[in-house]
């Protein structure tokens, strides 16, 4: 377990995004067989269920430690981790031994089936052989809480480094049920599944940022069409052999979890593949990604989830018609064909295909770019009409053009400094706007503060805390910061009565007094 | 009136008319070690340990300095003072105030651990003990430094194969060179940010040997470096400067680095638990051996602290001072400052 926890520090200990699979691929270069699934089971949110809670587990670490419980209480308050707490109190092992992941695993199942009595030694003596960073995993394990989930893209990609085998097969294989109790390591490597190249999904080609204006950069307009930028989750549809697949752009497998899309194999011929985005699709309308999100985030969908936000496919591109591959051919050519299939399809079908806009000039595209907002888009695409479909970010043919994001001064009221969440970002601000000279709420967010800033607005929070409510903080409204978001829209369920999209903190206003914040008012103009 | 009081210059001897690390200019201040936050410029008259005197003259410039060495004496106007080794970093002491045979100890900063460097801790017994408590949770435990030293060394070792520069971010005075003497050479070089390679030199002076380091000058470019670690003052590691050693590998050493999250909220992408103070067992361990009835707590965690000590069955108080313990740019979010 002691090399699990290190990949896991190091995870963690680096922002860059290389250096994080590197640190997946050195585990398993060097970690046993045995423990290689299960880790990957851990690193894919498949934890084993709560076996008891970290409160019931203080008193044994304080009788450990030779000191009354209020002190151990007050130290949770002070480092702000439960189980990392508890880990640390107990005296260092005399003698540390080490045994598997895997080990640990069977530990905290068995565990699970003790009486609280048989509990308490079995776990005293498991504390008493483990250095504090595995102490520390193992009480994650007990209670339920870890979570340190890697992003599939790259646990697949530092697998195929290790395996040599393709990151799709590697996908599939991910994604169709396995369980680390009933297969080995070498098993989830050799096995071929019968699916696994009919599933195959082509290299997703994706669009530049525009940074300039197009009106030099990109030449005579007619040679271009414009599409809505959907803000959903790219994914391509594919349909070989009457079975479907749908494999989103960071190369998950995720089928099952739009059954909406189920019937499609029912409307598409066979060796169909379609590039679009998933949609949140309501009455006949897109609806704001963020209801979508919600729901991508759970591991089960239930009924009332799928009533609440069904989705749509939105095709833009066929790469794939009768099984021949039409990448190579212009944009204009796929894209007869697309609207060829499409239009025989039923509307119910939950296959949709994206309108092209066309304009005369760049700047009737301008106009329809900033409009992109009531179609529940945040941007267009441009697309050479002779374009093939080429993979990866490139340069040339395609351009995303986003309209610029929404911004307003809010000041901080509350303050939520997470404990030590294993990758999630600590602290969460709410920020406020004025409303007759009264703050409301318009905004959570900790994106796009930086540690130091963090620390700072720690540094202020110890001094300006009015009111404790659980780990929230009411603090003097005093600091002011510049808001971007990408939307709004009115919400019941919020306060404010209004709902900001992917709100981001730009920048800390040092300079400003909340006064200067901006108003309900100013920010109802947006909707 | 107590022996010593804690006056808003600093602590008092009002009998001798005497400071200890005052923060407030004054006539005349004992010191127990030269870190900024104890030893302060603007006093008229200091007197400090003969070890800790260069360090001091270094930091303060031409200022006024007796020295005593460990267990020498003392007297002013009846009041006895003498230092005693605080183990904390070279130089540092405790001092031991006596008057009509009562005993009160200013410990400062200290540890246990022998560090090789500094003279060692020893305890001194009082009837009233002023102890720091930076540290003063159960839940700090130092692995001894052999330990930390083999995990900074396969780190270099690490850092070597991947090509990475190791950085490593030490406090200049202490830390930098208790590291140093950690330091496997034979994996490669050890260079040094001015800052820290300014007090090495005073500390060599002093006639203390130090493994060979070499000074960083504007003439060194990213490859003279290869395979080699630097040390740097933690405020001097921002990213501007880093940039140029790509790519590299940033440790920090510090006690805080005992609490996960510390090291990657700053961006380190590692944290050796290293530190000059006292651990919980420590900070116990020393208050028992001295056998005071009655003990002043100081920076750190006070307030708990000294509850602890209470429920110990000990006379306990807790004082607010001006020190800082250790790095407080690295404190965890919610360790109480004491300003």
């Amino acid at each position: 377990m002691k090399r699990f926890a290190q990949c896991c520090t190091e995870w963690e200990h680096t922002p860059s995004i290389h250096d994080k699979r590197d640190a997946l691929v050195r585990y398993f270069r060097e970690a046993r067989d045995e423990d290689k699934l299960w880790a990957i089971a851990l690193l894919t949110g498949n934890r084993p269920k709560r076996v008891l809670a970290l409160p019931a587990m203080k008193e044994w670490a304080a009788e450990m430690a030779g000191i009354p419980l209020w002190l151990l209480e007050a130290s949770v308050q002070t480092i702000g981790d439960q189980a990392e707490t508890l880990a640390l109190a107990v005296p260092p092992a005399k003698e540390e031994r080490h045994f598997s992941l895997s080990h640990w695993i069977a530990f905290v199942r068995q565990t699970g089936s003790l009486s609280h009595q048989a509990q308490q030694p079995a776990i005293q003596a498991a504390w008493d052989q483990l250095g504090c960073e595995e102490r520390f995993l193992l009480n994650k394990l007990l209670s339920g809480g870890f979570r340190l989930t890697v992003p599939q893209s790259i646990l697949v990609s530092a697998l195929a480094t290790y395996s040599g085998l393709e990151e799709t097969i590697l996908a599939h294989r991910l994604a169709n049920p396995w369980r680390p109790e009933e297969l080995s390591f070498s098993e989830f490597i050799q096995f071929r599944q019968p699916q696994e190249d009919l599933s195959k999904p082509y290299p997703f080609f994706l669009a530049f940022p525009l940074e300039e204006d197009p009106e030099p950069a990109l030449g005579d307009p007619s040679g271009w069409i414009a599409e809505w930028k959907w803000d959903g989750l790219r994914s391509q549809l594919i349909v070989r052999q009457g079975r479907l697949f749908i494999w989103s752009r960071s190369g998950e497998l995720v089928t099952g979890k739009f059954p909406e899309l189920h019937a499609a194999p029912d409307f598409l011929p066979d060796g169909t593949v379609l590039d679009g985005a998933i949609l949140p699709y309501k009455d006949g309308a897109v609806a704001p990604f963020s209801m979508l999100h919600a729901r991508l985030s759970r591991k089960s969908l239930t009924r009332t989830l799928l009533a609440e936000t069904p989705v749509a496919f939105m095709a833009f591109d066929l790469l794939e018609n009768g099984r021949i591959d039409l990448r190579t051919l212009p944009w204009f050519q796929r894209r007869q064909q697309l609207a060829q299939f499409m239009a025989a399809i039923d509307p119910d079908s939950g296959l949709l295909v994206s309108e092209s806009l066309s304009f005369l000039d760049w700047s009737e595209l301008r106009l329809l770019c900033q409009e992109a907002r009531k179609h529940a888009c945040d941007g267009i695409v441009l697309k050479r009409k002779a374009s093939a479909y080429l993979e990866g970010r490139r340069k040339g043919d395609w351009w995303k053009w986003k309209t610029e994001a929404l911004n307003i001064l809010a000041v901080l009221i509350y303050v939520q400094q997470g404990p030590d969440r294993m990758g999630e970002p600590q602290m969460e601000c709410t920020f406020a706007v004025w409303e007759d000279r009264r703050l409301v709420p318009i905004a959570k967010t900790g994106a796009g503060l930086t540690g130091m800033e963090q620390e700072e607005i720690s540094a202020f929070v110890r001094q300006n805390t009015l009111e404790r409510f659980g780990p929230v903080r009411s603090v003097k409204p005093e600091l002011v910061f510049e808001i971007a978001f990408e939307g709004i829209q009115l919400s019941t369920r919020h306060k404010s009565g209004v709902l900001l999209r992917s709100p981001v903190i730009r920048r800390w206003h040092k300079d400003k007094s909340a006064r200067i914040a901006n108003t309900l008012e100013d920010l109802k103009k947006y909707i | 009136m107590p022996l010593l009081e804690f006056s808003p210059n600093g602590i008092f001897c009002a009998q001798a008319g005497v400071y200890i690390d005052p923060w407030k200019p004054v006539q005349r201040a004992l010191l127990t070690h030269g870190h900024s936050d104890h030893a302060r410029p603007g006093h008229q008259f200091y007197l400090c340990t003969r070890a800790a005197q260069p360090v001091i003259r270094h930091r303060l410039g031409p200022v006024s300095v007796e020295t005593l060495g460990y267990g020498e004496t003392t007297w002013i106007n009846g009041v006895r003072f003498s230092f005693h080794p605080a183990g904390h970093i070279v130089g540092s002491a405790q001092v031991r105030v006596e008057y009509r045979g009562e005993v009160w100890v200013v410990s400062g900063d200290y540890k246990l651990e022998n560090d090789g460097i500094s003279e060692a801790f020893e305890p001194v017994p009082c009837h009233t003990f002023i102890t720091e408590s930076t540290f003063g949770l159960p839940v700090f435990h130092w692995k001894s430094q052999e330990r930390v030293f083999g995990e900074i060394n396969a780190w270099w070792q690490e850092n070597l194969i991947q090509d990475k520069i190791s950085v490593i971010t030490a406090y200049a005075l202490g830390k930098a060179q208790r590291i140093l003497t950690g330091l496997d050479l034979s994996i490669g070089p050890v260079f040094t940010h001015p800052g820290i390679e300014n007090v090495m030199e005073v500390i060599r002076a002093q006639g203390i040997s130090l493994p060979p380091t070499r000074r960083l000058d504007p003439s060194l470019r990213r490859r003279d470096l290869s395979g080699g670690l630097i040390l740097a003052p933690p405020a001097v590691a921002a990213a501007s400067w880093l940039r140029q050693w790509k790519p590299y590998s940033l440790a920090m050493a510090s006690g805080w680095m005992a609490l996960r999250g510390n090291a990657r909220r700053r961006n380190a992408d590692r944290g050796f638990a290293l530190s000059d103070h006292a651990d919980w067992t420590g900070l116990n361990e020393a208050i028992k051996a001295t056998g005071a009835q009655r003990v002043v707590v100081t920076h750190g965690y006070t307030e708990l602290f000294s509850r602890w000590l209470e429920s110990q069955g000990l006379e306990a108080a807790s004082e607010k001072t001006a020190f800082e313990g250790e790095l407080m740019d690295m404190a965890p979010p919610e360790a109480e400052v004491t300003e």
